[in-house]
């Protein structure tokens, strides 16, 4: 079990005030929502606060809640090195997702953002390079969704796969390049 | 040292010669798998390097979410091939630990001993196989022997050499066979010398210590910026181990060092794992010598398979409870968890979503070997081709974990 230090939450509820909330700490790690606006902002706060001191950025995890609303969540797990806290933020985020990318704080982002953007299609606004990184150029779908069948699509290539066709997204484009 | 700071490329000092665009891979020796890079060339000089993956690309998170807590452990085996037991503790701890309970302590020993054997298979393969990227053959040859016995031992424990498996959720499958503890013992008096005769072959070998010695330089800051963890990370002089900072199992009770280097340079990403398997062996031979007799799985018959087996075929309530956990599995109270453990290649964390059911919600990965060879971009910019190589292969990525 990892050492269960309550994290100093005081300089973030100081700064932010009612605009995050506290989901408390459990299993060794203390939890937030933020809403997905100031998900950059929180971040360099958390990264740069003398007391807090959020240097590394472990993961970034998309989650998709289906049929629940509002339907998807990028969370970020972080961790500080000096105070040895772990800090998790749950962003909820609409249909189609958009957040801002936390590319410009941590360098590491850009692999875990693009992994969700393949895998969930949530887009990260600012991120240098947002193209798919495990599935191949011209991929139609996302195949993490709930919605997205575990054997896939059934087409020329895999015949065991389920009928019909992945949903299209007019307003997102699910090619290669965003 | 001296000729290879002439030979970097003088700061400002743009070469007069055409971008070449070169592929390399997925079918190359020296990309440990299938990773294809595409690389920028300013003549001799990789101006740019763009890693393509996802050839290996199996879906384990997505197939986690239709599997029960039990059925994903053979899952967790095949993400770092090198190290399965790794994986499992890593994904059972995260179980536990939103069940709320714990492995009994005999179990947590078997575990610790495993996963310490496994560092060191994972960490022999890359002792051989830096120099073997380099053309030194005879590391690997000699390195191979030695996880040879590992791969025996593994057999012993759990019929397996490779996919063991051996975790479950709350302890683990069975006790230590019959003449598992001679055996051991044997491989941690061999062992030790062998790590001697490595360092041999290797430090007086002046083409490897010119290809790595202030090559791939990644600092501190970068290399905490880019995500960098475990010996990549500790090779650029940060004191971090997760064994240590947030102990879990019973690594609290054990005495040992954590390795590190100031130089952050291929060569100190090699020496740090060398350093850090004499460390696995003091940590088994205290295993060894502080392991308790006791159960080997928790006394809870909603989440652990009976622990005699010969019982199921004749006691009903063994019967129900057999059958019930391997055809529905355990119900995993609603929450989220993360969990992270330090894995030979770094932190390997298991961040599990359950919504109260059999079945996990999410389950995602979060895999050293994925977010270390992101740092690959970071580390050979302004690098020559032929030094990519030791780069890559000093950051250790397994291609089977990089993809998921």
């Amino acid at each position: 079990m990892s050492v269960e230090t309550p994290l100093n939450r005081a300089p973030i509820t100081e700064h932010f005030g009612e605009a995050i909330d506290d989901l408390g700490f459990a299993h060794g790690v203390h939890a937030f929502a933020a809403p997905p606006e100031m998900i950059v902002e929180l971040c360099r706060f958390l990264k740069e606060h003398p007391a807090l001191r959020f240097n590394f950025l472990s993961d970034i995890c998309g989650v998709d809640h289906y049929p629940h609303v509002p339907r998807f969540e990028a969370v970020y797990h972080l961790y500080s090195l000096p105070n040895k806290w772990r800090v998790r933020i749950k962003c909820r985020l609409g249909d189609p997702p958009r957040v801002a990318s936390v590319t410009g704080v941590w360098r590491t982002a850009n692999w875990h953002e693009r992994e969700a953007w393949d895998m969930y299609g949530i887009r990260f606004d600012g991120h240098p390079d947002l193209r798919r990184i495990y599935m191949w150029e011209g991929f139609e779908g996302f195949p993490q969704r709930k919605d997205f069948p575990l054997r896939g699509y059934k087409d020329k290539l895999n015949p065991f796969g389920a009928e019909g066709t992945p949903p299209t997204q007019p307003d997102l484009a699910t090619k290669n390049i965003p | 040292m001296t000729e290879v700071t002439e030979l970097s490329r003088p700061e400002g000092e743009v070469p007069h010669t055409k971008e070449v665009l070169l592929n390399l891979g997925p079918q190359h020796p020296s990309t440990h798998g299938v990773l294809r890079l595409v690389l920028e060339l300013e003549g001799e000089y990789v101006a740019r390097v763009d890693p393509h993956i996802g050839y290996l690309h199996r879906g384990t998170e997505k197939l986690a979410e239709s599997f029960t807590y039990t059925q994903i452990f053979p899952l967790t085996d095949r993400l770092d091939y090198l190290c399965p037991p790794s994986n499992n503790l890593a994904f059972a701890l995260a179980v536990e630990k939103l069940l709320g309970i714990k492995a009994p302590i005999r179990a947590q020993y078997i575990r610790v001993l495993m996963a310490e054997l496994a560092r060191i298979s994972g960490h022999l393969l890359i002792t051989g196989a830096l120099p073997l990227d380099l053309g030194a053959m005879t590391a690997l040859l000699y390195a191979m022997r030695e996880r040879e016995m590992i791969m025996d031992l593994f057999e012993m424990i759990s019929g397996a050499r490779m996919h063991t498996s051996f975790c479950r959720v709350g302890g683990v499958r069975e006790d230590l066979p019959d003449g598992f503890f001679p055996k051991i013992r044997e491989f941690c008096d061999i062992f030790p010398n062998r790590i001697h005769d490595y360092e041999r072959l290797v430090e007086n070998n002046r083409v490897f210590l010119k290809r790595t010695q202030g090559i791939g330089v990644i600092s501190a800051e970068d290399g905490i910026d880019l995500g960098l963890s475990g010996p990549n990370l500790r090779a650029s002089g940060v004191d971090w181990d997760i064994r240590r900072d947030e102990p879990y199992e019973i690594y609290d009770r054990l005495n040992f060092n954590v390795i590190t280097r100031d130089e952050g340079d291929c060569y100190a990403r090699w020496q740090c794992r060398v350093e850090e398997m004499r460390e696995s062996v003091r940590i088994i031979e205290q295993c060894l010598k502080q392991m308790p007799e006791g159960p080997f799985q928790i006394d809870m018959p909603t989440v652990a398979f009976p622990v005699d087996k010969d019982k199921v075929h004749c006691s009903m309530e063994a019967l129900i409870q057999h059958f019930d956990l391997s055809a529905y599995g355990f119900k995993v109270p609603k929450g989220e968890v993360y969990s992270a453990i330090e894995a030979p290649k770094g932190e390997l964390g298991f961040y599990i979503i359950s919504d109260g059911s059999e079945k996990p919600f999410r389950m995602k990965v979060r895999a050293p070997s994925f977010v270390n060879l992101q740092a690959l971009f970071g580390a050979s910019n302004a690098h020559y081709l032929a030094d990519m190589i030791a780069v890559l292969g000093s950051l250790d990525p397994v291609m089977a974990e990089v993809d998921k």
